[in-house]
């Protein structure tokens, strides 16, 4: 595995990476052109079910699966939207793609958009990436003006364009639901699932939403086979190449493409030159702070790929590891999680919009010195009533129209069962003073 | 004071509504625009917005109040937007807003008496890796101290 060479950030840090020519000189568009000209909307489906890629943007669910899902008899239009929206804490990888390699993620569009017969396709980046949004409007440009996109895209007689869509600040707009709703003008509110996008999504169309990484990761698939893809990794389940985004007490935070299924030890220790001054490692949160939190133990042996990462209780979702060493307070760090959610509930279940702001009060007492002990079980309690009873081996109930609420509940569970005595001394202490 | 966009605006208004299958779903880039030219989107610019997308001032109004980045009053020059999410708590990021709010004796939400500065915590701006990060209107200022923070603010026109 040493022997990896990066793929997606292969060209990252290269002067002009971000250019049309750039990108044309190093085989860029190969792909798409041969998908385009050369292969069935079918063939192409079945090359990227057969690679195993798994969506990155959080639920890892396989993409080639996922367009099959779309109503091949119905006559509407269908819709292909790149999730640009990378609002989930700790993430910062799909910055760095369009940042340095916004071709790489337009060609996986173009592919996925011919997979599922999509001729206008949407960018929905969130409000705050406002320079990468320009960026975006100048590669597709360039695109339009050089038959990349447009009618009769490489000569052909598919007619494709793409749209940048901004956000405007709203982290529940990652949600592919929310998404769509903001995509309609509306404010960001997940709708009840089935029916699922691909059925029902933006204009009550077929839509497909599919993460930056994931699009990313296309045109080599096309242009190198599934076997290919399946080979890289620790497991042909859940292969490819992947970028972790590594922050927190780390001394060289950033983004690195391994292998999926390398050791988030390695990925700690060896990638990101471990905690600063050699301190002890004592929690890590893998996949952004919707993932339960692992101690440092949990985390030693732990491989970071979808089923690995599930197994050990918690989910490697975006990928983005938060790394705390022994100075962490784990209270202050488990509020700070909690007030987010708080924030970002969009309101429309109750569960999740009181639940969240009663953990944040909780917190507050805490913080405040005037916690009390019953406060400990009270905050599992309302867990419980914002992301059903948990129990990992049986999954969760879900008592929430989306995933938010067990994005909130799991996390905060994790933090106080793994970290409880820290709670308790926390607060003894304040009590005694 | 009525509502009107300037003439390069209404150019880009036009080509927005051409570009999407239906108006509504330009809501959100139209809204982006009134902003930029007035700085803050007032009744008046929502009630003109509305009916130039054919839908109510309340459901445009509904949408403009989900928004975090829509502001609805006045604020300073430069939004001061110091993240406060986890990975930017770690690196200090707390230190900062306490930082500004003694140099200009203002709380988070407020704006100096100058119109200049508006203070605000905000979340995750997706830049965790360069953390503590401070967005100052558009631009994103990563690895901030307060050293760089001071000459950020010095720069500032
Ligand atoms: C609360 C919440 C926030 C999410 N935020 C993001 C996000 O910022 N970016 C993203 O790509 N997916 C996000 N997702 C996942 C999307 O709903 C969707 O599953 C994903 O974009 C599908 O793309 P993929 O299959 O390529 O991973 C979020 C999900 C939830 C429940
Ligand atoms: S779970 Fe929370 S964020 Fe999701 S729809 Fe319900 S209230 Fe909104
Ligand atoms: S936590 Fe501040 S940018 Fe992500």
């Amino acid at each position: 595995m040493s022997d990896f060479q990066p793929i997606l950030t292969k060209h990252v840090g290269v002067p002009g990476s971000s250019t049309l020519d750039y990108y044309m000189a190093h085989e860029g568009y190969r792909a798409a052109r041969r998908a385009v000209l050369e292969m069935s909307n079918d063939e192409i489906v079945q090359v990227v079910r057969e690679s195993n890629l798994q969506g990155r943007g959080g639920a890892g669910f396989p993409a080639g699966v996922k367009w099959g899902f779309i109503p091949k008899e119905s006559k509407k239009p269908k819709y292909l939207i790149c999730n640009a929206d990378e609002s989930e804490p700790g993430t910062f990888k799909d910055r760095l793609l369009i940042t340095h390699n916004p071709h790489q993620m337009i060609e996986g569009m173009i592919i996925a958009s011919k997979a599922i017969d999509c001729h206008l396709a949407f960018i929905y980046i969130r409000g705050e990436f406002a320079r990468e949004a320009r960026l975006l409007e100048a590669a597709l440009s360039e695109c339009r003006a050089n038959q990349v996109l447009g009618k009769g895209i490489f000569g052909s007689k598919y007619d494709l364009d793409i749209l940048v869509h901004r956000g405007a600040g709203a982290y529940i707009c990652g949600e592919e639901m929310a998404l769509i709703e903001s995509l309609e003008g509306k404010r960001g509110w997940p709708r009840i699932k089935p029916p699922f996008p691909a059925v029902e999504g933006y204009l009550r169309c077929p839509t497909i939403v599919n993460n930056v990484e994931t699009l990313s990761n296309l045109p080599h698939i096309i242009n190198e086979g599934a076997v290919w893809f399946r080979g890289i990794g620790a497991t042909a389940d859940s292969p490819g190449p992947k970028l972790y985004c590594l922050s927190g007490h780390v001394q060289r935070p950033g983004v690195y493409e391994a292998p999926m299924g390398t050791k988030l030890s390695h990925l700690i220790f060896t990638h990101a030159g471990g905690t600063p001054e050699g301190r002890k490692l004592k929690a890590v949160i893998p996949g952004g702070s919707s993932a339960p939190v692992l101690t440092a133990e949990e985390a030693e042996d732990l491989r970071m790929d979808f089923p690995s990462v599930q197994a050990a209780g918690s989910m490697l979702g975006s990928a983005g590891i938060i790394v705390m060493d022994e100075t962490t307070d784990m209270v202050q760090a488990c509020y700070n999680v909690a007030r987010f959610y708080a924030h970002e509930s969009c309101g429309q279940c109750t569960p999740c919009r009181e639940g969240t702001t009663w953990l944040t009060k909780i917190f507050q007492r805490f913080t405040n010195g005037q916690g009390r002990m019953e406060d400990i079980d009270l905050i599992l309690d309302v867990t419980d009533n914002i992301g059903g009873l948990i129990d990992f081996s049986r999954g969760s109930f879900g008592k929430t129209i989306c995933p938010f609420g067990e994005a909130v509940a799991w996390p905060v569970r994790a933090f106080v069962e793994k970290f409880r005595a820290e709670f308790e001394a926390y607060q003894s202490q304040e009590a005694a003073a | 004071m009525s509502f009107a966009f300037k003439a390069e605006q209404q150019k880009r208004f036009k080509a927005l509504l051409k570009q999407y299958p239906d108006k509504r779903s330009a809501a959100l880039p139209v809204l982006h625009l009134a902003q930029e030219q007035e700085g803050y989107l007032s009744t008046e610019i929502i009630e003109t917005l509305a009916g130039m997308l054919d839908i109510t001032p309340a459901s445009l109004m509904d949408t403009v109040s989900f928004y975090t980045m829509f502001h609805t009053k006045p604020r300073g020059k430069y939004l001061l937007q110091v993240c406060q999410t986890l990975s930017c708590s770690l690196a200090g990021a707390d230190q900062l807003v306490d930082h500004l709010e003694h140099k200009f004796h203002i709380q988070v939400g407020e704006t100096t008496e100058d119109g200049k500065f508006t203070l605000l915590k905000v979340e995750c701006l997706g830049s965790c890796g360069t953390a503590p990060v401070v967005q100052i209107n558009d631009d994103y200022y990563e690895r901030v101290s307060k050293e760089k923070l001071k000459r950020v603010l010095e720069k500032l026109p």
